[in-house]
């Protein structure tokens, strides 16, 4: 799976229309606490949080996710969507629950995280 | 051992927006430096966990980056509080973080576990009232 096809499939509002949208999406994942997301962050992740601080696009840099995906209509802080586009990191803003994103992920065969 | 390159950032205490910013130029400097990409993204989650440290629970401190042939070492040396008891912070799930840290998705007390499973080797010093210094090293190989 492409960084393209999340838009679509998820209904989601791309926030960075800048980066790489035939960048590979390795796996799927979800969760809230940052500390235990950088403890099982993986690189190429598409990670659903509802956490829009700057720190989401530290953790997301560091482990070289490929995107963030923000759930239930919920926006990105304006300086996070600009350090975002500076690390070449996707965020997608999506009126979906995070249930129903990574369920559909799941249902286009998109793996969960593998170690 | 030679020292190849040794660089410091001041972490400011409370300063959550720029949390994450010497991490990310530490990373960036050692991937020019041609680390390979294991051990960087070792270096890269301790290293993030010790600012995120500095930041959430610190009066302030430094951040110092030394890579010799052997080894990347970070040492994190802050100017307080200190750590009464060390057995403790080391505890998974133990946290004394604060409640805007933890709004902001800190303080699930993973920190100091985390970086001492990604250093080769993990050290910490604390005394009450002067400081806490963690040295943590990374093999090359």
């Amino acid at each position: 799976m492409i960084v393209r096809d999340l838009t679509e499939l998820l209904e989601a509002k791309d926030r960075t229309p800048e980066t790489d949208k035939n960048a590979e999406v390795s796996c799927g994942y979800t969760c809230d606490l940052l500390s235990w997301v950088m403890a099982h962050g993986t690189a190429g992740m598409a990670w659903v949080t509802v956490q829009t601080h700057m720190n989401v696009i530290a953790v997301a840099s560091l482990m070289e996710m490929t995107a963030v995906i923000i759930p239930e209509g919920i926006e990105m802080e304006a300086p996070s969507v600009e350090k975002a586009k500076e690390e070449g990191i996707t965020v997608l803003e999506s009126p979906l629950t995070a249930y129903e994103i990574c369920a559909r992920l799941a249902g286009k065969g998109l793996p969960g995280k593998h170690e | 051992m030679a020292v190849l390159l040794e660089k410091s950032f001041p972490v400011e205490a409370g300063a959550f927006t720029t949390a994450g910013e010497a991490s990310t130029t530490i990373k960036r400097t050692l991937k020019q430096l041609g680390i390979n990409a294991e051990v960087l993204r070792h270096v890269s989650v301790a290293c993030y966990e010790v600012e995120l440290n500095l930041v959430i629970h610190s009066l302030g401190g430094t951040l110092t980056l030394l890579v010799d042939p052997e080894k990347v070492t970070l040492i994190s040396k802050d100017v307080g509080p200190g750590i009464p008891d060390i057995d403790k912070a080391m505890t998974e799930g133990f946290s004394t973080a604060s409640a805007e840290a933890r709004t902001l998705g800190f303080g699930a007390g993973m920190g100091l576990p985390n970086m001492k499973r990604n250093a080769t080797e993990f050290d910490i010093q604390s005394e009450v009232g002067v400081g806490t210094t963690i040295t943590m090293s990374f093999a090359l190989r």
